[in-house]
């Protein structure tokens, strides 16, 4: 069985809800985002999303832009993400998903992205840039493979496109809380919690919710209606604020744990 | 007809955006759909297009040119006349018109050379929206006048810090605004790309160039061209001219790009020559991009033409061999610059200044009944400071 999909059968049975965390891999770099990975699944990540990253992120705010600038730097390429998860899947089972533009999956081909994936340990791949209406290759690489392509609904998506999502999406629904990019917000519309709940009307499929979430009370609300919550640009900050320093993944770890159990604390 | 519903021409096309765009494209799809069925929304754009930008713009005969070059005849579609002084304003009209017809209040655009910015600015004032351009931090250096000219017409110009601060960027930000704000928000895309439906609308509102073009042929040849040539950025004013065309078989269409410093180096801007299938900015197209995927950044001396990707439909024409594509580099631009200003009295933009030292060489090997339409897309007055500089003047 999949591990995401295990990994919320798992939640389900124990009345919990996931918190899933965003990194950039390569942001400092490769080594640190190893360490990140064993150090989130000790602080009890569920699920880790790990970033490709590319040169023209258009759904992404300033933090990711600059995460992604950092990784590229360093030549960080599909391929080395995936001899990275192949390195930690030998210490760790945290289900993975891969967060890509759709470009790098292209250019590496999609059959192989998806064979090459799940050899090396992946369980999914997010695609922010690809709605279902042009995941037909997508969907058919994964289907044999129980590999989950996980699509996206935003406060704009009508009824009839929150059924198909509901319909195409595997693994989780990623529920977009806001109109615009990635990044810390402040406030959090009050909309999100219903929007979530007119999701759930329609599909079973776990409902996470992402964008703009950047502290323990703000996921503890949203944990409230949605089956997990999804942390990026918050994390990166404070990558970014400790650039240079050899203490990242302790610090992380740290911000992670404090989320982690708002999460859980429901 | 394409493009198919789903915006594809063969394998490219398509609509490869956020979740967020998906109801604005589709709303804008429908929008769309009705107008152009709409008689008095056909009539209205007419009108503007008629007594506000200038049309139909003349189709010149380019007597001293043809004579300098001694072969086919070459005739120049003057879109440089139109208000604005560039073919962009035939769709900012348009565009602007849907963004009434949808009710919303405000647009945005993403600009290159400015003359993109300087059209949707100037339709903005008009209709009163309100109005923010996207400008990479490279191309406001280097487009100083268009700058001045869209804050005198009352758009706020922001400047993209991104990447490599030029169009590519700029079209990022935009899309981020849009995303944003989609709710109250129409993007004005400038050209034949982007998701599905922009390269059609852009191109049905850019297809007057080739359709006035084609009547003013037949009325002055009393025949159809050979050969139709107009420089390819995103490829709007080459689809404009070119599209009308499309069932002229016997009308070869040849899409000038911008080969910069050179084929052989990274320098330039060739995206149907050198680039692999990929998707950038909405669609699958032709696109310069690295082993994996990362998007090159792209040089020309023309900061319109200055894109890694192109319109799909440029890559539907390349792969069926309806339109064969060349590149002509940054020295060749300044020649045909030059050339057009010597010969007759007229200043191009830098960007169909790459088509015009084309004709230097299919001109001559044609034969002198042969006819040449080239689409001067533009005039110069914004280039004419990168010229002093890179000719030393």
């Amino acid at each position: 069985m999949n591990r995401i999909d295990k990994r919320f059968r798992e939640l389900k049975r124990k009345g919990k809800k996931a918190f899933i965390a965003y990194i950039t891999t390569g942001d400092p770099n490769v080594e640190t985002t190893y360490k990140l990975v064993k150090e989130f699944d000790r602080c009890g990540v569920d699920i880790l999303e790990l970033g490709v990253p590319f040169s023209d992120p258009i759904a992404d705010g300033p933090t990711i832009q600059a995460a992604s600038e950092r990784a590229l730097k360093n030549r960080v390429n599909i391929k080395g993400i995936f001899n990275l998860v192949r390195r930690a899947r030998k210490a760790s089972d945290m289900p993975i998903a891969l967060m890509t533009y759709y470009n790098p999956v292209y250019a590496y081909g999609v059959k192989s992205f998806v064979k090459d994936a799940k050899r090396a340990g992946v369980d999914g791949v997010i695609v922010p840039d690809l709605p279902p209406e042009e995941a037909e290759d997508l969907i058919k690489a994964s289907k044999g493979a129980d590999f989950k392509v996980i699509f996206l609904l935003s406060p704009t998506s009508s009824p009839d496109r929150i059924k198909l999502v509901g319909r195409r999406s595997s693994g989780f629904i990623y529920y977009v809380s806001l109109t615009g990019v990635t990044g810390a917000r402040k406030k959090l519309s009050p909309e999100i919690l219903k929007n979530v709940k007119r999701i759930k009307r329609v599909t079973k499929k776990p409902v996470c919710v992402g964008f703009g979430i950047s502290n323990p009370s703000q996921a503890r609300a949203i944990a409230r209606a949605a089956d997990g919550i999804i942390v990026g640009s918050a994390i990166i900050r404070l990558i970014e604020k400790n650039l240079g320093k050899k203490d990242i993944p302790q610090k992380a770890g740290r911000f992670i744990k404090r989320l982690v159990n708002a999460v859980k604390d429901i | 007809m394409l493009p198919n519903k789903k915006g594809h021409f063969g394998e490219f096309g398509g609509k490869y955006v956020p979740e967020t765009l998906m109801v604005a494209l589709h709303q804008l799809e429908k929008e769309y759909a009705k107008a152009r069925r709409d008689k008095r929304f056909k009539k209205k754009l007419k009108y503007y297009l008629k007594y506000y930008a200038g049309r139909p713009t003349p189709l010149y005969f380019a007597e001293k040119l043809t004579k300098r070059l001694g072969g086919a005849r070459i005739y120049l579609k003057r879109e440089d006349l139109l208000h604005t002084g560039a073919h962009k304003i035939n769709n900012t009209l348009g565009q602007v018109l849907l963004t009434l017809r949808m009710g919303k209040k405000r647009v945005i655009a993403e600009t290159g050379a400015g003359q993109h910015g300087v059209a949707t600015a100037t339709a903005a004032a008009m209709f009163g929206l309100e109005c923010d351009i996207y400008m990479g931090q490279e191309d406001i250096e280097r487009q100083a006048l268009n700058v001045f000219r869209m804050k005198l017409l009352g758009a706020k110009v922001v400047p993209v810090h991104s990447g490599s601060k030029t169009l590519k960027d700029a079209i990022n930000e935009t899309l981020r605004d849009w995303v944003t704000n989609v709710r109250g928000t129409h993007y004005v895309l400038g050209s034949v790309v982007g998701p599905h439906p922009f390269p059609m609308i852009v191109r049905d509102f850019q297809s007057v160039i080739g359709s006035e073009a084609r009547r003013q042929i037949l009325e002055i040849e009393g025949r159809l061209p050979d050969y139709l040539v107009a420089c390819v950025g995103g490829g709007s004013n080459s689809m404009g001219l070119f599209h009308p065309f499309f069932k002229d078989r016997r009308v070869k269409f040849i899409g000038v790009e911008a080969a910069g410093r050179g084929l052989n180096t990274s320098k330039h801007a060739a995206t149907i020559i050198k680039g692999r299938v990929g998707v950038l900015h909405g669609s699958k197209s032709f696109v310069l991009q690295n082993r994996d995927g990362q998007i090159d950044i792209a040089h020309s001396i023309s900061a319109g033409l200055d894109y890694p990707g192109v319109g799909p439909e440029h890559s539907y024409y390349s792969n069926i061999k309806r339109a064969s594509y060349v590149g002509v580099d940054d020295k060749g631009a300044l020649r045909g610059f030059k050339l057009l200003s010597e010969t007759e009295g007229i200043i191009p933009a830098l960007e169909p200044a790459h088509a015009i030292y084309h004709l230097t060489k299919l001109a001559p090997r044609l034969d002198k009944n042969k006819i040449v339409v080239l689409c001067l897309s533009g005039r110069g007055d914004k280039d004419t400071d990168i010229v002093k500089e890179a000719l030393g003047i």
